[in-house]
């Protein structure tokens, strides 16, 4: 980008910041063949295609992300899952931010996939579509608890088995740890 | 992971790790055996975890460019590359031409090390011990040109959001471009040592076969990816910081084995030793700083970034909500998802390949377990 780098203007003396920036994401439509196709093909189970800072990005229902993972790679050529992570809003009635990024090697291109879900929904794992999911769906199941269906290996993978809580959920404090595991496996108190 | 052909009388269960010296740190690998022949191969990892994207949510922009260096801590100028282009991309600011270059020339000799310390230790692993003190001592030469640059040798948190905060030393260039001269020779050193050597070849050859399917369907990126033959890296594919400027070739293999992956590390490190050239050559003045608040908050959003580190695409996916901190911090690390072919990879295999293959891959645990 070589216009001028665009920071928010600076209040030297001001009370307030005059043009404060937006509260929800600044996106634009994104409009070309691909997501026609996406539109066309799912209907209204694909929410929003849009571009963030020339990022694209599809909104689907949670129900439809492994098919238009599947169909995309299949017939559009991203062939490479990149990854795969979450994030926890907790006001949110659908909690949970499942967030897909592929890529294309044919088109040299990237798009992410995301999809909202409550606590306790068990989205259908992509693994058998890509199998480099298995580990990556596990981080999520670790760091957020959302069980992967059809997962073919659904346990922890950064964390102890026998380990409670899944530290990435906004409500899990930095400094907690599970202390339970902590005395019974390395016969301390604590590890802070 | 436990596959139905295990023949249930025979199958061994033998435990690798975590304190094995070739598993380059704390990794386990729990193998499955037929006699000496691997049946399957299941990593144990974690037990670096720090929870970085944790304490990623939990500081400032700022506060938490440090950290990022703790990850994959034998390439930290790339992770603080990829961290500061992302937070630069969700801002909309981008780094003046004299940082970028010398961004480039920075991670750039960040590549050639970290690739040294993986000759090194494969070359230890296999059996080969004098390669490892060679390349020590060019990487020394490295570590002393960061540490005259920014203080630090390992963890050197060089760039910062925006561009970088020192200026360049007196003396710098004629430095890097010293280590470039006695750099290539030095390569030629290594290749005379293992290229043509029997037993080199022998322990390589044909061993942990990873083809170009296979790597897409596991999203192995890097010099493995390169090895199996796709001509791929995102320098070229996206480029970031100026690279388009620069004058480079993707060395790629042909089958994806072990040895094919030692030749591309090697045409890597003389490409880098290349790009160095062209960017020492003609660093532009001006400014090494955009112009970037002292309180980075940056607008509503959320952005993916990858850069190619040493070891493949190490991704950040950042989302602001517009305060001083980032709602998630999310890193895509190469090796965790490089790591999880290993059991493709090792299987029908003989358990002391196990070694070479995790050699190959090039990881570094802290990056795999963050």
């Amino acid at each position: 980008m070589p216009e001028e780098p665009q920071v928010p203007p600076k209040p030297a003396h001001a009370a307030k910041p005059a043009a404060k920036a937006p509260a929800v994401m600044a996106v634009t439509a994104w409009e070309e063949e691909l997501p026609a196709t996406l539109k066309e093909k799912f209907g209204d189970r694909i929410l929003e295609c849009s571009l963030y800072l020339g990022q694209k990005f599809v909104v689907a229902r949670p129900d439809a992300v492994a098919p238009i993972i599947e169909f995309l790679k299949h017939e559009a050529g991203f062939d490479y899952l990149v990854d795969v992570t979450a994030l926890d809003y907790p006001s949110r009635a659908e909690r949970f931010e499942i967030v897909y990024v592929l890529y294309s090697f044919s088109r040299n291109e990237r798009i992410r996939i995301k999809t909202s879900v409550p606590d306790g929904f068990r989205p259908a794992t992509v693994v058998p579509v890509h199998p480099t999911a298995n580990w990556l769906e596990r981080e999520v199941f670790d760091m957020f608890g959302i069980e992967f269906a059809g997962h073919p290996n659904m346990r922890r993978i950064l964390l102890p088995d026998e380990w409670e809580g899944h530290p990435l959920r906004k409500e899990h404090s930095i400094i907690r740890q599970d202390d339970r595991w902590v005395k019974a496996n390395l016969g301390i108190e604590s590890g802070q | 992971m436990a596959d139905p052909t295990f023949l249930d009388a025979t199958e061994l269960v033998l435990n690798m790790g975590p304190q094995h010296p070739s598993t380059h740190g704390v990794l386990r690998v729990i193998l499955k055996l037929d006699g000496e022949k691997v049946m399957g191969a299941d990593c144990v990892i974690g037990y670096l975890h720090r929870g970085v994207e944790k304490i990623g949510e939990n500081r400032t922009y700022q506060m938490f460019a440090p950290y990022v260096d703790r990850m994959d801590y034998v390439a930290a100028v790339s992770n603080g590359l990829g961290y500061c282009l992302a937070v630069e991309k969700l801002l909309s600011v981008e780094a003046p031409p004299r940082a970028q270059v010398v961004r480039v020339i920075l991670t750039e000799l960040n590549r050639i090390a970290s690739h040294l310390i993986w000759l090194g230790t494969h070359a230890l692993d296999v059996g080969a011990l004098t390669p490892v003190f060679y390349t020590f001592r060019e990487r020394e030469e490295i570590l002393n040109i960061f540490e005259a640059y920014c203080g630090a040798r390992l963890t050197t948190h060089a760039f910062r959001i925006g561009g970088l905060q020192y200026e360049l030393y007196d003396g710098f260039e004629e430095r890097v471009k010293a280590f470039c001269d006695m750099f290539e020779k030095r390569v030629d050193d290594y290749e005379a040592l293992l290229t043509g050597n029997r037993i080199w070849i022998n322990r390589l050859r044909k061993v942990g076969i990873l083809n170009a399917e296979d790597c897409k369907a596991y999203g192995v990126t890097g010099p493995l990816l390169r090895a199996s033959g796709v001509k791929w890296d995102l320098r070229k594919a996206q480029p970031y910081s100026g690279y388009e400027n620069f004058d480079f070739e993707i060395p790629t293999g042909i089958q994806g084995d072990s040895y094919d992956r030692y030749v591309v590390r090697m045409a890597e490190m003389r490409q880098s030793v290349r790009i160095i050239r062209q960017a020492v050559a003609n660093i532009p003045a001006g400014p090494i700083m955009a112009k970037v608040p002292k309180v980075i908050k940056p607008p509503v959003g959320e952005v993916y970034v990858s850069i190619e580190a040493p070891k493949g695409e190490l991704g950040y996916f950042i989302v602001s909500d517009g305060s001083t901190q980032p709602y998630r911090v999310r890193v895509r690390p190469p090796s965790f998802v490089n790591l999880q072919a290993l059991d493709k990879m090792a299987r029908g295999g003989l358990v002391a390949d196990i070694v070479v293959i995790i050699g190959t891959i090039d990881i570094v645990l802290g990056e795999v377990d963050r």
